[in-house]
Order: C-alpha cells, then sequence, then structure tokens
C-alpha cells in the first residue's frame, strides 16, 4: 500500500495537471500487475462493495479511540469526509506491516466473508498497522466511497505515457463492464484483441456549449438537429447480441427491454449513437415521463405501456462490423438514413431529423420552439467532421435554451463537504406564498468561490436557528436560481421538484419583497411540466 | 461562587481591580495576552503587556501608554494581584493570572504547550478557574512534531530550488512566519519576505531574537538572481498580484487547519503543512488538567463541543462567547 498512499499524496500535493500525470504515469511503470490494474479500476470508478456499514465503522473508531460516539458525530461535519474522520479521529497506529494495495482489497473480500465479530477484529488489526495515509485510503475501501480527484481522462494519459500505446485505444480498452475479478493487466491493458468484448461501446464524442455563432462560417457548413431532452445511449448490434450503454458507461440494456426488438429490424454489426426517449403518438413525451423509468431495472408492464420508449438515432459509428467514426458526418447520417429507411413504424426508432434553414436566425427561430417539442436545444455539427472521443471544441457544439429561472429568497444554510468543508455551499431557497415563504429548492453550485465566501461570513453572523448541520438564515439575500424542467411532487411542501436548480446570479439589486411567487412556480408547472 | 473575573460586553472583565483583559472596546485599563489582532486592539487608556510582547504592540498600535511587566512579576491592580506568564504562542504571549482572597483565575488567551523554538515555552499555572481557548478543540486535530514539520518543509523547498521554482508559503506574519524562520534550512537557497513580515522579523531581531538574514521584496528586486528562494508572504498577499511575480513558484500553506483535506484542497495551494500556533486535541486537555482548575471558561473555537466535552470528564465547564470567533483574520491559527 505504501507507494499507492505515495501516489495519492502525489496527486493531492498538487494542483498541475503535468505532475498528477506524470506521478501516475511512475505508478504505472512501477506497480505490480495486480496492484496497477485495481488503481486502474478505482480510478475508473470501479469500487469494491462496502464491506461494513458506516453506523459500526463509527462505532468502532469511537471505541478505538476511547471518546464517545457523539464527539465524533460533532467533528464529522467540520472534517467533511468520513474517511478522513475515522482516520484522524483514530491513535496512531502501533506497528507497521506493509501489503500490497490488492492484498488488502484481498482482505476486504475476505473481510465480507466473515461474521460481524470478525469483521471488527480484522478492521480494527487492519487500523493499527497502517500509517496515516494508508489508513485513510483502506477506510475509504472499507467504506465503499473510494473517489478520488483525478478524472479518467488523467489517469487514460498517463497509462498511455506508461505503456507506449495510443490514448484512444486504452479509452476504448477501459470502456465496459470489466472488473479486476473479471479481467487481467495483461488481458485488458497489454493484449490486443478487438474481438474480446462484442459489447465494447465507442467513446462518445461530447459537445461544448457554443461561444460564438458569428465564427461558425456560414450555416451551410453545418447539420443541424435536435437536442432532444432524454438520456443520450449507444447502442450496439453485434452476432445478435445487442447492448445498449448510456454516456456514463452504463450498461442500460436491461432498463429499456423493447429496444430488444431493433434486432430484428437493424443489421448485424451496427452501433448507433442516439437519445432514449419516452414516444408517443409521433412525439417525444416531457423528461419527467421517461424519469419514471430512470432507475427501474426491471420495468413493470403497466409502465411499459404507459411510458414506452424510443432510440432517437443521431449517428452511426459502426455498420457490417465495420469503424466508420473516420468518414465524415455528412457520409455516417447517408449510411444511418439508409439501415433506417426500410424499418417499419412499429420499430422503437426514428432518425432525428435535420432542421432546416438558411441563416441563423432561422435557427433561432427554431431553437426558440426547443421547449415546446420536449428538446433542449440544437445541436451543431460541422458536415465534414469525424465522429471524435470525448469532449472536444470545434466540430460539434450544442446550442442550448436558456434556462427557466425564478428570483428566491436563501432560508437555509448547510456547509459543503470535502473541497468545500467549512464553507456554506448548500443553500434552501424559497419563494413567496401570501406573507410566507414557502421552500421549493436547494442549490449548490454557481457561485464564486469569493461569493461563497462571503456568503459564509454573512451566515455565520446572521444564523437564527441551528438544527444539527442545518442552520436559518434571515431571509434577505435574493438569488436568481436556474433550471432545466419542473414538475408535480407531492413529496415537497411546495408541490414541486425542480430539475438541475443552481445558483445563475447573487441578485444585490433585488430586494426580497420583489421574489417570485409559489402561482409563478405553478404557471411554469403548467406551461412546462 | 465568587466571579472574579466576568464577561461583559466589552471582553474579560476584573470588577475587584477594575481592568478589563484583551478588551475588544475601549476601556481605562487593558491587559493585554499578546500582539494578534484580536486581542489587542486600539483605543485602551491604558495598556499593560508583558516587555517581550510589547514592541509589537508598539508598532501595530502607535502611540498608546503602557506598562510592561516581565514574567511571573506579581502586580497589584487595586488590591488584585496580577501576574503574566508563557502561553507559548508567539514571542510574548501570556496566560495572565489574577488572584485575589485566595481565589485563583487564568486568562489563558491563546496558547500552545509544544516548544515551537522561537516563542517562551508554555508553563503551566495552578488555578480555581480557566479560562482557554478551543480553536482546534477537537480530537481530529493532532499536531506533527516540530522536527518532522521542518523536515518536510525543508524538503518541498529544496525540491523547488534544485528545480529553479520559488517557494511561495502563507503564513500569519507575527509569530508563525519567525517560527519558520527559525525551523527552515537557510543554507538551501535565499529568504525573502512580504513587508509584513519583515517588519515584525525587524523588530523581534531589535528584541534580540535571532533569525536567517531575509530579503524584503521590493520592486527592483533581482528576482533573477533569487531563483529557488523561499517567499515569505501573509494569506491575504499570496492571492494578490504581489504574489504574481514570482514564476514559477509552489505555493504552500502553514497552518493548523491544513489538518483538514477539505480546507487544503479549498486554498488550491500545491501544499499544506499542519503548524499551528494553537494547542492541538491533547495539549488543550493536557494543560487543562495541569491547572488543577474545577470551573473552566471555553472561548474562542469548538466552544459547545470542548465544553461538553469537559463538563463530562467532571469539570464544571460553560461556554463564554467572545468577539474573537469573527474573523478577524489573525490568530495565528
Ligand atoms: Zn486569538
Ligand atoms: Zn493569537
Amino acid at each position: 500500500m505504501k507507494n499507492f498512499a505515495a501516489l495519492f499524496t502525489a496527486l493531492d500535493q498538487t494542483t498541475k495537471t503535468s505532475l498528477k500525470v506524470a506521478a501516475m504515469a511512475e505508478y504505472f511503470r512501477t506497480a505490480s500487475d495486480a496492484d496497477k490494474l485495481w488503481c486502474v479500476a478505482l480510478f475508473s470508478g470501479r469500487r469494491p462493495k462496502r464491506v461494513i456499514t458506516t453506523k459500526l465503522l463509527r462505532e468502532w473508531a469511537a471505541q478505538k479511540a476511547g471518546l464517545p460516539l457523539w464527539l465524533f458525530e460533532e467533528c464529522y461535519p467540520i472534517v467533511g469526509d468520513l474517511a478522513e474522520t475515522i482516520n484522524l479521529f483514530l491513535p496512531p497506529a502501533e506497528e507497521h506491516k506493509e501489503r500490497s494495495l490488492s492484498n488488502w482489497i484481498k482482505e476486504l473480500k475476505h473481510l465480507s466473508t466473515l461474521d460481524e465479530e470478525g469483521r471488527k477484529s480484522g478492521i480494527l488489526a487492519a487500523w493499527n498497522t497502517l500509517h496515516r495515509t494508508e489508513r485513510f485510503l483502506f477506510i475509504k475501501l472499507l467504506t465503499g466511497g473510494f473517489r478520488i480527484g483525478v478524472s479518467q481522462k488523467l489517469m487514460t494519459r498517463a497509462l498511455a505515457q506508461a505503456t507506449g500505446q495510443d490514448e484512444a485505444v486504452l479509452t476504448h480498452k477501459l470502456m465496459g463492464n470489466w472488473t479486476p475479478d473479471t479481467t487481467t493487466w495483461v488481458d485488458l491493458i497489454e493484449t490486443d484483441d478487438p474481438a474480446a468484448d462484442l459489447s465494447r461501446p465507442y467513446p462518445f464524442y461530447l459537445a461544448h456549449g457554443v461561444e460564438n455563432l458569428d465564427q461558425l462560417g456560414p450555416t451551410s457548413d453545418w447539420f443541424i438537429d435536435r437536442k432532444w431532452d432524454g438520456i443520450r445511449g449507444q447502442f450496439i448490434l453485434r452476432q445478435g447480441e445487442h447492448h445498449l450503454w448510456s454516456r456514463g458507461e452504463d450498461l442500460m440494456t436491461d432498463r429499456f427491454p423493447e429496444l430488444a426488438k431493433l434486432r430484428d429490424f437493424l443489421p448485424d454489426g451496427t452501433v448507433i449513437d442516439g437519445e432514449i426517449l419516452a414516444f408517443q403518438d409521433e412525439k417525444p413525451m416531457s423528461f419527467n415521463a421517461l424519469q419514471k423509468r430512470i432507475g427501474r431495472k426491471t420495468v413493470p408492464k403497466k409502465l411499459l405501456a404507459q411510458t414506452p420508449v424510443i432510440l432517437m438515432a443521431y449517428d452511426l459509428l459502426e455498420i457490417d462490423g465495420k469503424d466508420i467514426r473516420h468518414e465524415t458526418l455528412e457520409k455516417r447520417r447517408n449510411l444511418l438514413a439508409n439501415i433506417l429507411k426500410n424499418s417499419p413504424i412499429e420499430a422503437p426508432l426514428r432518425l432525428s431529423s435535420e432542421v432546416i434553414g438558411t441563416t441563423w436566425d432561422d435557427f433561432a427561430k427554431e431553437r426558440a420552439r426547443s421547449r415546446d417539442l420536449h428538446a433542449e436545444g440544437l445541436m451543431l455539427k460541422r458536415r465534414d467532421s469525424p465522429y471524435r472521443a470525448g469532449r472536444r471544441k470545434g466540430d460539434w457544439w450544442k446550442w442550448k435554451i436558456d434556462p427557466l429561472t425564478v428570483d428566491a429568497v436563501m432560508i437555509y444554510a448547510q456547509a459543503g463537504s470535502g473541497r468545500r468543508a467549512n464553507l456554506f455551499t448548500d443553500f434552501t431557497f424559497a419563494v413567496k406564498n401570501g406573507n410566507d415563504l414557502v421552500p421549493f429548492t436547494k442549490a449548490y453550485s454557481g457561485l464564486t468561490d469569493e461569493e461563497f465566501r462571503k456568503i459564509t461570513t454573512w451566515v455565520k453572523r446572521n444564523t437564527l436557528q441551528r438544527f444539527g448541520p442545518v442552520r436559518s438564515v434571515s431571509a434577505e439575500h435574493v438569488f436568481e436560481i436556474a433550471f432545466e424542467g419542473i414538475q408535480a411532487s407531492p413529496r415537497h411542501k411546495s408541490g414541486i421538484a425542480l430539475r438541475f436548480p443552481r445558483m445563475l446570479r447573487w441578485r444585490h439589486d433585488k430586494p426580497m419583497d420583489e421574489i417570485n411567487t409559489l402561482d409563478d412556480l405553478k404557471d411554469m408547472l403548467r406551461t412546462y411540466g | 461562587m465568587s466571579n472574579l473575573l466576568t464577561f461583559t460586553p466589552e471582553g474579560i472583565y476584573c470588577a475587584a481591580g477594575d481592568f478589563h483583559i484583551d478588551p475588544w472596546l475601549p476601556v481605562p485599563l487593558a491587559l493585554i495576552t499578546h500582539g494578534h489582532a484580536d486581542h489587542s486592539r486600539l483605543g485602551m487608556g491604558a495598556y499593560m503587556a508583558t516587555t517581550s510582547a510589547a514592541p509589537v504592540m508598539r508598532h501595530r498600535l502607535g502611540e498608546i501608554k503602557m506598562d510592561t511587566v516581565a514574567y511571573g512579576d506579581v502586580t497589584s491592580i487595586n488590591g488584585v494581584d496580577v501576574s503574566f506568564h508563557p502561553a507559548g504562542h508567539v514571542p510574548g504571549s501570556a496566560q495572565i493570572r489574577v488572584a485575589h482572597k485566595g481565589d485563583v483565575w487564568v486568562a489563558s488567551g491563546d496558547y500552545k504547550t509544544v516548544d515551537d523554538g522561537l516563542s517562551e515555552p508554555f508553563e503551566p499555572v495552578r488555578c480555581n478557574a480557566f479560562i482557554t481557548e478551543s480553536t482546534f478543540g477537537l480530537p481530529v486535530f493532532n499536531w506533527t512534531p516540530q522536527d518532522i514539520l521542518a523536515d518536510q518543509i525543508n524538503d518541498w523547498w529544496a525540491r523547488n530550488a534544485a528545480d529553479g521554482v520559488f517557494s511561495l508559503l502563507s503564513c500569519y506574519a507575527l509569530g508563525k512566519a519567525q517560527r519558520l524562520l527559525r525551523a527552515v534550512d537557510p543554507s538551501i537557497a535565499p529568504i525573502l519576505t512580504h513587508a509584513a513580515i519583515e517588519n515584525t522579523n525587524r523588530i523581534m531581531r531589535g528584541q534580540g531574537i535571532a533569525l536567517p538574514d531575509t530579503t524584503l521584496v521590493t520592486p527592483d528586486l533581482d528576482l533573477k538572481a533569487h531563483k529557488g528562494a523561499l517567499v515569505l508572504a501573509t494569506p491575504s498577499a499570496l492571492n494578490s498580484t504581489w504574489a504574481r511575480r514570482f514564476k514559477p513558484a509552489s505555493s504552500a500553506f502553514a497552518s493548523g487547519w491544513m489538518a483538514l483535506r477539505g480546507v487544503r484542497r479549498r486554498r488550491a495551494a500545491d501544499r499544506g503543512f499542519i503548524m499551528s500556533d494553537h494547542a492541538d486535541w491533547n495539549g488543550l486537555n493536557d494543560a487543562i488538567k495541569h491547572t488543577g482548575a474545577e470551573r473552566i471558561f471555553v472561548t474562542h473555537g469548538y466552544t459547545s463541543v470542548f465544553s461538553r466535552w469537559l463538563s463530562e470528564q467532571g469539570y464544571d465547564a460553560k461556554v463564554v462567547q467572545t468577539q474573537f470567533d469573527d474573523d478577524a483574520g489573525e490568530d495565528g491559527a
């Protein structure tokens, strides 16, 4: 664990990307295959299952430290991270035994087979043999919450440096639902075997928000279609088997069983980039309808009938088993249209049609219709662009509609965690309803660090009441809250719930009595819900 | 139970002696524990402080009427015996002992129990009632020993120096900066200072405290000739245009708050050294035990948690609200 702890420390001790990549590359050059594989797994979000409840861990940490549990609970919100709190709370280890990262993970798996007493003695023994940073990482693994401030992209770059392989090839290799239990370092990274995993998706090409329309040149250079408001997905049909991947690299095949029908309509060796949409009467339903399907691993018949989904096809990445991502968008779209033209109406598949226009003004008008069509805006794609990997500027842009906004007053504040411990960053906002204030949403992003510091100082001095970590504050500061969608929610006092709420602006200029009302929100619900 | 010291809107007050300790509003006579801005304020009729705390106070407060005393000397004020005892926080810092008719109270000001190699080391003082700070009064705060800290800082500086990189280290001007100067290895490379720190250095050298050579950063200083230097800056200077002249640079903070990863990351500095001029959890508990006091008044920090903890240990502990909790900016944390 020593060299993994050293890697973690090196990553933690610098804000410079180049140094982070160098530290990882060094690890990938020197660590054992088993450790490297686990490192790649951890850094790509493949965490071992949680071995023990955090409730028991807290109790054991307090016992081991000889301190009351309430004192632990007081420390936790201040430290902001459970594993770190436990680590700081515990006395230093009395002895040291070096065991590798993969060896410790093996130990975790062994512990998970034991009864509670066995787990406890195993964990206390581990706590007593690990140095500070090692112990912190061990507790992170224990709680199943291992997350590190390094993107998968940077890790892949380091892997490329260490192995001499192409970054895009490695990105491809790392996709899919492998775990260190189902593969080895040699099979995953070193072996070149494209047929090894037929389910393997291509990395998604992601667009940035458009910065300046004037610099895009003539509209005729651009293929423009709608940015549908569903779930981006990659549909793969190879050797009679189909797979559906989300952008977050989740396999969603079983969640949308109706798409299995596509096996009858599409030729083998086809990969389509598209959007999963709830769809009825030849129209997309609102995202709220689709939301009922998200997160359900098995779908009841009734729901399947109420909210059927389709794949709205944007792009074709593979045809007849051949990767065609290097071809121009125009060519790929023609091939896609050709495949789809014979598919019958009952096939849960549609072609995302081109939005037609001549001037950017024409497209601005089309964009303005987005919300009525349940779309999020327009996608601008250069006609001669290849299908790239990851988020890149230049060839593809998204031109989203402006978010919905309301002006609301802050009434509760809570300290953040991790990087934002000791700062108040999580706020609850209210709108007016007659003379009352009705809380309707929380938001915790959108302000600058400087603004968070200011509001933190203000919260400290204007706290009315404390409820554990939450403080009620005097209703004074008005914020413009932006959000992407609104839906009815009987669980909330206000009767509504927002999608992606965030603070757009701190409205120093706006007095408290000019904020929006609950009736305004209900109007929005009627219009956009 | 008698209350020799009470807590008033002006600050800690001794009615029998008619004086205040570290007051934040103007009063006729103020006994000052140490020169940090949240304890030593302008506008008092007269001041009393230790001989070694006085020069910095005079520099910061200007023309003031001040009596100075040596550690341990007893002065009688209106029949109340007062004396100053080392608090180990910064040079000249004191716990103030107040005794009257057999009742003994001690106001700790800020303190730390480990020897920092700069300040007069902390001395426990027996008393009936102890007013303690609690800046780091949680068991998650356990300081790194000074020699290991010095190694960490020297190692960071030496690596940067070898790469021709400036080591930009942020610290409080009074106490922390000089403690760092005495802990680092001046043979690694030159040491540069921000004016707020250099002013304090000059005063301390003047009172006989040995510090390594430092160079004040001025607009015409040849930075190329000082590549790899250690640059001591105040926290506010580190985020200003002042700091941008040092390129390339690695940045660091030296503070007890660096014990928390979240705080360290929020500062967006490359390194965080866990160096505090306040007592850690064990330091606070040991110090309180050694006073022998039954009554404990907890100020300045995690007051409610720490006083609940002390109550469970059998002390008669109470929270005292102070204005120190405001972000006065400087307390040597
Ligand atoms: Zn202080
Ligand atoms: Zn202080």
